[in-house]
């Protein structure tokens, strides 16, 4: 997936300042930046879901998967039922072979027959994530997929995610969590008002952290990437 | 067109798993439509009034000395009220009090000397008391009017029977006959006879008298001819206007099909618009809307769906409603075809401007709050008839009510079910505009739907 000098605006306001990045099969990629940082503007165009006033993006490898951060399914139906519809809808020829390889794929198979609306808030994500794979993407777009997760749920979150890449799905996730971006994602992206900052690998961005915010070298992560922010007028 | 197959199979899904309010979306308007229908159907019972008769009994009204038969006051007030006759004055204000009756009728025992003083020199004013409690103002004036109404009926009863004295009397004098007055009887030649008299004498009188005699014979024959024509006259004084009725328009089902009519509607509209703006909401509220139009069903297929959720639903609800309400009315069943066009192309525009509002809002309590706002209104408007308010207040209520669908689909509902009414063509061509309006309202709302 590639996105060149992408721009949006809502109204005067420039939400996207000319971000371009790429990623390729298998890898990780987390967007970080603080809230209104411009990651869900980001993500929601590369998932075509809105345009962006000037720039391109190309998804030369096929269908992208979109996950959006609130769970889109419907909670009275069960997870079985939930996954049958999303692949009656893909237009699979056994969907329900479908169902049962994404049941599978996110081990809630004993659970197929509860209502979503009764499940953690963990596993209505992995329901969540399963409806997105379902398209089988070639790319998958998680909007801060972890939120509201407790750290167990996350890390079997995490888990899931990481065997998807695993298996050559390229995976852009968006979040706020510095450690997570750092642990999780094989690339970061850092956004700030709608600019990119920096683009590298994870361990890349803590020596540009401490390149950019020396009097924060000896502080946590987080602490000294909020003052990596604020030295570059953020 | 097949993703949409399989939503509206899953909307049906989420429908028989939420009982208690698919119950609610059925039942509710139902129970609201019979409740209408039930008011409208049935005119106000005869109201309750209270009567007290403290006339002294045999008291008769006189005139000119003489006691006129009874004028049936009471049966004529009670034949258009229920009466519920009390012993004295505190029991009927206790009754009206208690709101056990609209209104006490005191009828005074000096009513009837009164009324014989009017032919004095010394008339008084016959008064009766009227007992109310004007708890609202809907009542009061409710009771204004019906005691205006029992006052004008008692007035009429009195007229005509003085008039017909009155015309008595006429006839005494015209015709002759016999005249009781304080326990005599006089004989009365009256106007026909003393012509004839004279006629018959005045050839045995000498010439010069006769020319004078014969003017006292022309003066007899035109005042009997004068009084005759008195007569008709002074029996219409009592109700000098008569009322001719003449339909001129407006030709107005029986009350019991337009109850019905109202009824169906209701309901259709209360399920349509509420199921397909809700269930419209619903794709928003569990954020599916964004990933369902990412390519795997179209805004037109989900609007389509939505629409054809509501019409299916609205269908089997309001021909239920119909069919049960067979065995209570007569409904001719031969006209189920007009019946299913009428509720399809009702169904139909209801639907589309259902989903215009469920772009409206966010969530689904918020739309079915908005359906409510707008449809509950809007219905009572359509049933204002022409005459009960201002003509101005009218016509905006007539342009306001032609922009929803619901008064078209009353008429056309009406039409279907109403053998002897009005063409079904003309609403059928209205529910067409607005359905074609509205969904393209409705696809607008549904870019916002996207962009928001």
């Amino acid at each position: 997936m590639r996105a060149t000098d992408v721009v949006k605006r809502f109204g005067e306001r420039e939400a996207l300042r000319g971000v371009s990045f790429e990623a390729g099969p298998g890898e990780l990629v987390a967007i970080i930046g603080p809230n209104g940082a411009g990651k869900t503007t980001l993500l929601s165009i590369l998932a075509g879901i809105s345009k962006p006033d000037e720039g391109e993006v190309d998804s030369s490898n096929g269908q992208v998967g979109w996950v959006p951060q609130q769970a889109a399914l419907y909670r009275r139906l069960t997870v079985e039922e939930n996954l049958l519809l999303f692949a009656r809808l893909e237009g699979h020829e056994d969907p329900r072979a479908s169902a049962e390889e994404m049941l599978e794929l996110t081990g809630l198979r004993d659970r197929r027959g509860e209502i979503v609306a009764r499940l953690s808030g963990g596993n209505q994500q992995r329901i969540n994530i399963a409806i997105g794979l379902l398209s089988r993407p070639a790319v998958l777009l998680l909007d801060e997929p972890s939120v509201g997760l407790d750290p167990r749920q996350r890390a079997r979150l995490w888990e899931f995610v990481s065997a998807l890449a695993g298996r050559g799905t390229t995976v852009i996730f968006s979040t706020h969590d510095i450690q997570e971006a750092e642990r999780y994602g094989g690339r970061v992206l850092v956004l700030a008002d709608g600019e990119s900052l920096f683009d590298g690998p994870a361990s890349d961005l803590r020596e540009a952290v401490r390149s950019e915010a020396p009097e924060s070298a000896d502080r946590d992560f987080e602490t000294a990437f909020v003052a990596y922010l604020q030295h570059r007028g953020h | 067109m097949r993703g949409a197959k399989w939503l509206l199979l899953k909307d049906l899904q989420i429908l028989r798993r939420s009982p208690l309010q698919a119950a609610l979306l059925v039942i509710y308007p139902i129970l609201i439509a019979v409740l209408v229908g039930f008011a409208i159907s049935r005119g106000p019972e005869d109201p309750r009034v209270a009567f007290l008769n403290e006339v002294p009994a045999g008291t008769r009204i006189n005139v000119g000395g003489q006691e006129l038969p009874k004028a049936n006051v009471k049966d004529r007030i009670c034949h258009r009220v229920e009466c519920v006759f009390v012993s004295d004055r505190e029991e009927a204000q206790e009754k009206v009090e208690s709101g056990d009756v609209l209104a006490a009728l005191v009828l005074p025992s000096d009513l009837v000397n009164r009324i014989n003083s009017l032919s004095t020199l010394t008339p008084g004013v016959p008064e009766v008391e009227v007992l109310v409690n004007e708890e609202n103002a809907v009542k009061a004036e409710l009771v204004d009017d019906r005691i205006t109404t029992l006052l004008a009926q008692a007035n009429l009863a009195i007229a005509r029977r003085i008039g017909a004295e009155g015309g008595r009397y006429l006839g005494l004098l015209v015709e002759g006959g016999q005249f009781e007055v304080l326990g005599e009887t006089i004989p009365i030649l009256g106007l026909r006879t003393s012509a004839r008299i004279l006629a018959q004498v005045t050839p045995a009188l000498p010439p010069s008298l006769r020319p004078s005699l014969e003017e006292v014979t022309d003066f007899a024959a035109q005042a009997r001819d004068n009084l005759d024509v008195a007569k008709p006259l002074i029996d219409r004084l009592a109700q000098p206007i008569a009322v001719d009725k003449v339909v001129v328009g407006g030709e107005s089902p029986p009350l019991e099909i337009f109850a019905i009519a109202v009824a169906a509607t209701l309901t259709l509209a209360f399920v349509v618009v509420l199921l397909v703006a809700g269930s419209l909401a619903l794709e928003r509220e569990e954020n599916a809307f964004s990933r369902l139009t990412r390519g795997l069903v179209s805004n037109a297929g989900l609007l389509g769906e939505k629409i054809f959720l509501g019409i299916a639903v609205g269908l089997v609800v309001t021909l239920l409603m119909l069919i049960g309400m067979r065995f209570f009315v007569p409904l001719e069943l031969g006209r189920i075809g007009l019946w299913l066009a009428a509720i399809l192309a009702s169904g139909a525009a209801l639907g589309a401007a259902g989903a215009a509002l469920g772009a409206a809002a966010r969530e689904v309590r918020a739309v079915s709050l908005l359906a409510f706002m707008v449809t509950l209104p809007i219905a009572f408007l359509s049933l204002v008839p022409s005459g009960a308010v201002s003509p101005a207040a009218f016509d905006l209520i007539r342009y306001v009510t032609a922009l929803f669908p619901f008064k078209p689909a009353l008429e056309a509902i009406t039409a279907a079910l109403d053998e002897a009414g009005p063409g079904i063509g003309g609403p059928l061509l209205h529910l067409a505009l607005l359905f074609v309006a509205y969904a393209v309202l409705a696809r607008l709302a549904l870019r916002r739907f996207a962009a928001v």
